[in-house]
């Protein structure tokens, strides 16, 4: 039996709730949230460490409080959503089998549906580091599961490889539980997290961040006895003769995020080869119609907030998407691809398809300095923003109007960066 | 007193315990691992060789081809995933003609079916993505694949339905031989048995050596691998072959029974027996030879690399015999070990029987062993009615690899009972994916410290000192 219903929400995180709170909100009742962990909130609920919500709501919170902030509007609005539920199968007509404990093995067939199914850490089999396989070695997340959820403590000697957010704060974790952080190392010569990060989470507890270096070695029968880390030259390739030993009980990885997308796979949808997420329309519209993705499922998010503000536009667009019956949202159709100049590494989302205000979010692939990013068609500038520092580990954003669309005469518009190169 | 002890529980180990199981006579089986199928079955190449590599004569090349023959079988009975996917030796000049000349011929000789040559439009006819250098090919239709520690696994499994007995971490330490037959020794207990069967890997040489025999030593070669996302499986469907130079058979290209591409081996002759470490060298040679043979490799798409040693006895060929009174070595079983170990189990129950043991048939011995992924091939009909019976099957723990709580309870409670988290992985599947267990692993620990009724501080990746926390933060055992 295949059960009907308007809009499914694959993922009950952050995207997930925010999503479904913004559909409602645009006049979408028949609403199903499908999340697969025990609890509504996603990776946030491990997150014990504050910072979230400046920018959506002008507090510090913790991850749990950002969440509950959520989870109290899909309660109140009595939004369904069941738990410890898998989607095992998706199809680009989008139905969708999950399986549960009260309901076994279902089928849905939803008029929208909106991926937010999260990303995952990178591994460390991706790295092809050298050496044994013992235990003790965690990506940041999991560590921080063990952690902040299970109440376990991983190790006692720590080096994390990586200055992804996730590492820097359980560089701070560790050390706070008693764990000494010998080292961080990140193979770039610039931290892959946030500078706040770096400050609060390493430099306040004097632990070492080693930039351009790696681990090119890992010890231990049973469990990790140590790591050897060497400089690396701009090639990435280890320096011969820059060779350390560490001892150390834990290597934790923090190493980057993949989207995750084997549903959006599944169901054929076009994926971005930089993201690793959907191509999108600025309506977060897949190239299937009535498929809508966002949050870290679309593209690594470096605050919760941008991931919020992301998934209302989702929600709303499923919601018109809805009404339309399945008609695009935005009567006034447009087909221009946005491409992107030196120094952009991406930008979320590729195509404007209709004449509404685009929220357009990007990472640059360096640091910049007086960096002046500009939306051009041609010669002309459609819309542009001055930045004093840019740097990849944190998203920007230029907003277009429905005006500036509308002056778009073209299919092209470029996204350019001048700067200094740091 | 068992009738036999088998030291050792790979796949040749795994095998033998089978196969006797089948006749009216006490059987255990000995490792010192803290799981079977822990040396060379745990990481090799997973193929089931057609037979045309050994030497014509050799013990290599007639249980190889007879084994490889009784594979599918085997497979079936003990629920192993097994796919008959043919493989290639692929050459890219006249030299390599010769030697694939050279192979067929010896593949005729030692009874391989169904061999051919192929021209290069044949070659690429038949897989798409290999290299337009290559201009020849011997195409094995009879080669196949399977998961070989899923094989050893399910084999001790049926093994011990049909009785026989399992003695994990117990290493042999010493091997006393009195009047009415051997005592094996270990640090805390020991068994005694009326005959011996030596199937102790790379270790055979020194448990030869405890009753007396010092004709042979074993020495590890490393062979390391890289394993591809299951995106990547469908790169090839036949196993890839380079043609074969004096260090054997080089580097292949395969997919895995389980939807990956597997890349490798290396082949280094080391001197350490244990270590199974990769090297950075062992991962540059893999990437820089596969290239050669098959067109666009992903290799980003890496998710994990291995390494292997396999037993090399020096002789060349299998070393299969008494090393005294009822006592057996199989050693130096080397590739194509995998393939030929359903025959060598046959021709070792031979043996035993030309030394005068009675070898009766039980009347009871049952050849199936239940899929440890039967969940997984079920309708969704059929799932649902078992979900109504045990809700667990339908908590997805693995989230890579769809693997639900009841199937790793499963795996704790069936034979060989699973004891750790690697244990799990190689029954389940359980982090095995592409996130390498980083979702899973937390709630598997859980699962097992309930199971198994120890707290989670004991709980060991894959036994002895592997433990995977220190400790509790607050409450139960500080570190």
């Amino acid at each position: 039996m295949v059960k009907s219903t308007d809009l499914v929400i694959i993922g009950g995180g952050p995207a997930g709730m925010s999503a479904a709170i913004s559909a409602y909100n645009n006049g979408i009742r028949d609403i199903l949230i499908l999340e697969r962990a025990e609890t509504l909130g996603g990776i946030l609920q491990q997150c014990i460490h504050n910072g979230f919500g400046i920018h959506k709501f002008n507090e510090e919170l913790t991850g749990p409080e950002y969440s509950w902030r959520y989870e109290k509007q899909i309660l109140e609005l009595k939004i369904p959503y069941k738990l410890n539920t898998m989607v095992t199968e998706f199809t680009r007509d989008k139905i969708i089998t999950a399986v549960n404990e009260q309901d076994g093995i279902f089928k849905i067939k939803a008029k929208a549906v909106i991926l937010a199914t999260g990303c995952r850490e990178r591994p460390r089999g991706a790295l092809n580091i050298p050496g044994t396989r013992p235990s003790g070695i965690f990506t940041a997340g999991t560590a921080q599961k063990y952690i902040n959820i299970k109440g376990y403590m991983p190790g006692k000697s720590v080096v994390i490889l990586g200055s992804g957010d996730i590492g820097l704060i359980m560089a701070r974790r560790m050390t706070l539980e008693g764990a000494e952080v010998k080292a961080v190392c990140e193979i770039m010569p610039y931290p892959g997290g946030r500078a706040r990060n770096v400050e609060q989470c390493l430099n306040d507890f004097n632990i070492p961040l080693k930039l351009s270096h790696t681990v090119v070695e890992i010890h231990g029968k049973h469990r990790l006895t140590g790591v050897t880390i060497a400089k690396v030259d701009e090639n990435k390739k280890p320096v011969p003769g820059t060779e350390e030993y560490i001892s150390c009980d834990t290597l934790l990885l923090s190493v980057g995020l993949i989207p995750e997308n084997e549903l959006a796979k599944s169901a054929g949808i076009e994926l971005d080869s930089v993201t690793g997420g959907a191509v999108v329309d600025q309506n977060r519209q897949t190239s299937v119609k009535g498929i809508f993705a966002c949050g870290n499922a679309l593209h690594v998010h470096d605050l919760v907030d941008y991931v919020s503000e992301e998934a209302e536009i989702a929600g709303k667009s499923a919601a018109d998407y809805i009404k339309n019956n399945g008609m695009s949202p935005g009567s006034f159709a447009r087909n221009i691809i946005i491409k992107t100049g030196g120094g952009i590494r991406y930008t979320v989302p590729r195509k404007i398809t209709s004449i509404t205000d685009a929220k357009i979010y990007f990472r640059t692939s360096g640091i910049y300095r007086n960096a002046k990013i500009s939306i051009k068609e041609g010669e002309r500038v459609v819309a542009s923003i001055k930045k004093k520092r840019v740097v990849p580990a944190e998203m920007e954003m230029i907003k277009l109007t429905g005006d500036n669309i509308r002056e778009i005469k073209g299919g092209i518009v470029t996204f350019e960066l001048e700067g200094l190169h740091d | 007193m068992y009738d036999i002890v088998i030291i050792g529980a790979g796949i040749v180990g795994a095998m033998t315990a089978r196969e006797l199981s089948k006749y009216l006579l006490s059987v255990c089986i000995l490792d010192k691992e803290s799981d079977v199928a822990m040396g060379a079955t745990k990481a090799n190449s997973a193929i089931i060789h057609a037979g045309y590599d050994p030497k014509e004569g050799t013990l290599k090349a007639r249980l190889n081809v007879l084994g490889s023959e009784m594979m599918p079988q085997i497979a079936e009975e003990l629920g192993v995933r097994y796919i008959n996917n043919g493989s290639l030796v692929i050459g890219f000049n006249d030299e390599d003609a010769e030697k694939i000349k050279t192979l067929y011929r010896r593949g005729i000789a030692n009874g391989v079916k169904k061999l051919a040559l192929l021209d290069k439009d044949e070659l690429l006819n038949l897989e798409s993505n290999i290299s337009k250098n290559a201009v020849c090919a011997l195409y094995a239709p009879t080669s196949g694949i399977t998961c070989p520690y899923e094989l050893a696994i399910a084999a001790i499994g049926n093994a011990m339905d049909n009785g026989v007995d399992l003695k994990l971490n117990f290493k042999v330490e010493e091997i006393k031989k009195n009047e009415d037959g051997y005592e094996v020794i270990s640090s805390f207990e020991s068994v005694k048995a009326k005959y011996i069967i030596n199937a102790a890997g790379l270790f055979a040489d020194d448990i030869a050596k405890m009753a007396g025999d010092t004709s042979f030593s074993i020495h590890p070669r490393k062979g390391e691998y890289l394993l591809l996302d299951k995106e990547c499986g469908s790169l090839v469907s036949h196993t890839i072959f380079g043609t074969p130079t004096e260090k054997g058979k080089g580097i292949l290209i395969t997919p895995t029974v389980d939807g990956n591409l597997l890349l490798g081996p290396t082949s280094v002759d080391i001197t350490d027996k244990t270590d199974t470490s990769t090297t950075f060298d062992g991962i540059e040679t893999i990437l820089s030879q596969v290239n050669k043979y098959v067109n666009s490799i992903p290799f980003n798409r890496v998710i994990t690399s291995f390494s292997g040693l396999r037993a090399v006895g020096g002789t060349g060929d299998f070393i299969i015999k008494f090393s005294n009174d009822n006592f057996i070595s199989v050693a130096g079983i080397e590739s194509p070990g995998l393939s030929a170990a359903p025959a060598i189990a046959r021709y070792v129950a031979g043996m035993l029987k030309e030394t005068g043991i009675r070898l009766e048939k039980k009347k009871k011995f049952n050849p199936y062993r239940k899929s440890m992924h039967f969940f997984k091939n079920l309708s969704d009909e059929e799932k649902n009615r078992l979900i109504r019976e045990n809700r667990k099957y339908a908590r997805i723990v693995c989230r890579c690899e769809m693997v639900s709580e009841g199937e790793i309870i499963d795996a704790i409670r069936s034979n060989p009972k699973a004891t750790n988290l690697d244990a799990v992985k190689r029954r389940t599947r359980s982090g095995m994916g592409r996130c390498q267990g980083g979702f899973c692993s937390p709630y598997i620990l859980d699962i097992l410290s309930e199971e198994l009724k120890i707290p989670v501080e004991h709980i060991t990746k894959s036994g002895g000192a592997s433990n995977i926390i220190i400790g509790r933060t607050k409450g139960g055992e500080q570190w």
